[in-house]
């Protein structure tokens, strides 16, 4: 059991857990995944960790609100706990040899790119940042940004806050303008992922994804993250999550994506009226 | 001698198991099991044993039951072998200590020893008598990486001569491919191997869920707090074909399906954890997990199962039994059959093949399968569960690279002690043999325990 340390909630959807599991952040890196099963009954669910703190023995998590057990989680408060916590697993973000790394996260994706954002100030490393989402109230990590980036870029899709349009406008701005970018770190929905990999192939700007694929063991047993990468098949969970996004197939993954869909939707509505929600 | 005929165990119908994930087996009466008793007439050189790879000294066990004394056929097969309730179940018998019974040919059929087997260690189970460990404890810390058989038994007998044992499992619980591989309805999770894991931890192993050695816990930290460390860490990495369409929706590892369905226990209508249930499946692959895959596929209410091997019926590499009872559940057999490509847009809609005939035999021994020319032909699947083998995780090696590993990914060992190339490191199971049987990965685990056990006494008398 770990027990849920803090809770904040960041957006209607969004949900920010602290959780204490002292030996995950022992070992945890920028751009690992934590695996979790919220109660005894509980489908195993991998999520970045988007922070930790290895004095306090805290691993910090962001959770959108998608299905059964994401809404199961949300239920959960400060105090309570959860079954199961695992990790970390996957392999860090090694974006060291890069000196102008541009981050960009879309909507959770940021809960991605903050640690290494994090980790790259604590090391003096050069790091920007363009951050988007669909409004200023799905906007995560605002300040965390500010306090951890030489530039922060925040777009929204309605220009309800900083500027309007999508995180690929502004990136081609600063390309165009000649801003220095040697490497692009890009996490956030698929279709993210690949309008920003299509606008920096046609730059020859190298560019990394993390893939947030549906997992089951996650130690590479099971082949459920599966996904093709240069044309080979790569498991999420062992051989990422990080892949050079020129070479991911993401119409495959935005598929294998939707594979339980239908399923999931269902049983998140028995889940809610378990709960007297409809 | 008396030509009696075997007794077998009680097996429920084909038609009426496939509704339900009940066990198929229901093992001896205590009449058949005496009967059955009866029939071992305790050759002197017992070639049975030989047959065992543990060892197990079965005429000295059936001649406790001849005589009804169980309690004396429990002490007889636990001095060899610490699971007979799940060895009973799940060994390749035929191809062990049965094959080399002396009624096997002309006297009515080998000893039914598994049946005997299952019979005490359930009888063991029921009693459940509680093991009492060395008194004499010493200060040996050991650890154990995986609690699938290699690791639950090296923890045993560790624990028993008196040595402080952590067993680390990566998953959140306990068993290795005991709960996540083998189905219920072969092995009952909750009164079988449930039981024998609380067993252990009743005499004092501790398990540590939800860490993952070489991620959560690194090697080198350890062996800073352990005196020696045994990895059973399985060959749990799946091998897919390398056809066009393998990651299309509705095609898994078996190891995926399988997975979920024992221990995320998604055959359960209200479980969180999803499976897709075909309604006509393809198992490629013919070895006993392909037998697992397409008879749970069946009890997940596929109308068709196929099974898609390419050699032939004789060269299937599952247990005869398996086989058997695949197919009195109405499981299909497409031998001589190779899949070349998995149709569809996004889900499976079809499988093309062709057909094989067999050439000369190849280096294995076995009859080359050839193309026959001009067979290509589409099955009508709408999943496909990829059963081709497995081989061992790299996870902990890619972590820890002073272990050493031939070019199969698997770990070099002392054969005598299991010592990896790592001193106080040991191994055994699958992740030593590449994917074999529980009753080896079992030989295993006690041989280390035993080398572990030796040690600890050499280091604690100094």
């Amino acid at each position: 059991m770990n027990k849920i340390i803090k809770k904040r909630i960041l957006s209607e959807n969004v949900n920010e857990y602290v959780i204490s599991a002292p030996a995950v952040a022992k070992n945890a890196n920028a751009g690992q995944f934590i695996i979790l099963r919220v109660d005894n009954d509980g489908e195993r669910i991998p999520f970045t960790i988007a922070d930790f703190d290895r004095n306090a023995g805290t691993v910090t998590i962001l959770v959108q609100t998608i299905g059964a057990s994401t809404y199961k989680l949300a239920l959960l408060n400060e105090g309570d706990s959860i079954s199961d916590f695992v990790g970390p697993l996957g392999n860090p973000t090694d974006l060291n040899e890069f000196e102008h790394v541009m981050l960009v996260g879309g909507g959770i994706g940021s809960a991605v790119i903050y640690p290494q954002a994090k980790d790259r100030h604590s090391k003096g490393l050069k790091c920007d940042v363009i951050v988007g989402a669909r409004n200023y109230d799905l906007l995560t990590y605002e300040d965390e940004f500010k306090a951890n980036s030489d530039n922060l870029y925040v777009m929204t899709d309605d220009g309800s806050y900083g500027e309007k349009g999508f995180v690929t406008n502004k990136l081609e701005e600063l390309i165009k303008a000649g801003h220095p970018i040697d490497c692009v770190f890009a996490v956030g929905p698929v279709f993210m992922m690949k309008a920003v990999c299509d606008l920096t192939r046609q730059y020859g700007v190298h560019t990394v994804v993390s893939m947030n694929s549906t997992m089951v063991d996650g130690t590479g047993m099971c082949g459920c993250c599966r996904l093709t990468v240069g044309g080979e098949t790569k498991y999420a969970c062992v051989d990422g999550p990080e892949f050079d996004g020129h070479k991911v197939d993401f119409m495959e993954s935005v598929n294998r994506g939707k594979f339980y869909r239908d399923r999931e939707c269902e049983h998140y509505k028995k889940e809610q009226e378990k709960n007297g929600k409809n | 001698m008396v030509k009696t005929e075997r007794n077998n165990v009680i097996v429920r119908d084909g038609d009426v198991r496939i509704k339900d994930f009940a066990e198929v087996s229901e093992g001896f009466t205590y009449e058949l099991m005496k009967a059955e008793a009866e029939r071992c007439i305790n050759c002197k050189n017992a070639p049975c044993t030989k047959g065992c790879p543990v060892g197990v000294k079965i005429p000295q066990f059936i001649k406790c039951l001849q005589e009804d004394d169980l309690d004396g056929a429990v002490r007889a097969i636990k001095i060899d072998n610490n699971l007979p309730s799940i060895c009973g179940r799940v060994c390749p018998q035929e191809k062990q200590c049965e094959e080399l019974c002396v009624r096997k040919l002309k006297l009515g059929g080998s000893v039914a020893i598994g049946g005997l087997e299952r019979y005490v260690g359930d009888y063991a189970l029921a009693k459940n008598e509680k093991a009492v460990p060395s008194t004499i404890k010493l200060d040996y810390k050991v650890a154990v990486v995986g609690s699938g058989p290699a690791g639950l038994t090296c923890a045993a007998d560790c624990t028993m001569a008196g040595l402080d044992v952590t067993i680390y499992e990566a998953f959140h619980k306990a068993g290795g491919v005991l709960t996540y591989g083998i189905p219920e309805f072969r092995l009952p999770k909750d009164e079988i191997v449930k039981k024998e894991i609380a067993k252990l931890e009743e005499i004092g192993v501790k398990i540590v869920y939800n860490t993952v050695i070489g991620k959560t816990i690194r090697m080198e930290d350890l062996l800073e707090d352990f005196d020696a460390v045994f990895i059973g860490t399985g060959a749990g990495l799946p091998v897919f074909m390398n056809i066009p369409g393998e990651n299309l929706n509705g095609v898994y590892s078996a190891n995926e399906f399988l997975t979920r369905v024992n221990l995320m226990k998604a055959y359960l209508p209200d479980s969180d954890t999803p499976v897709f249930c075909g309604n006509s499946v393809a198992v490629c692959g013919a070895g006993n997990v392909a037998m697992d895959a397409a008879r749970t596929a069946k009890r997940l209410g596929a109308e068709h199962v196929f099974v898609v091997y390419r050699r032939g019926r004789d060269e299937m590499p599952a247990r005869a039994e398996e086989i058997e009872h695949a197919i009195e559940e109405g499981i299909e057999l497409k031998l001589l059959t190779n899949p070349t490509e998995v149709l569809g847009d996004t889900h499976v809609t079809g499988m093309k093949c062709v057909e094989m005939e067999l050439g000369a035999p190849d280096a294995s021994g076995r009859c080359r399968p050839v193309v026959k020319a001009d067979s290509e032909f589409v099955l009508d699947v709408d999943q496909v569960i990829m059963s081709i083998g497995t081989r061992p995780n790299p996870l902990l090696v890619n972590e820890y690279s002073a272990l050493e590993i031939n070019k199969w990914g698997t770990l070099v060992v002392n054969e005598e002690t299991q010592e990896t190339s790592v001193d106080n490191v040991f191994a055994g199971g699958d992740a030593v043999t590449g994917a074999a049987t529980v009753i080896l990965a079992m030989g295993a685990g006690k041989q280390a325990g035993a080398t572990i056990i030796a040690r600890a006494i050499a280091k604690c008398s100094k």
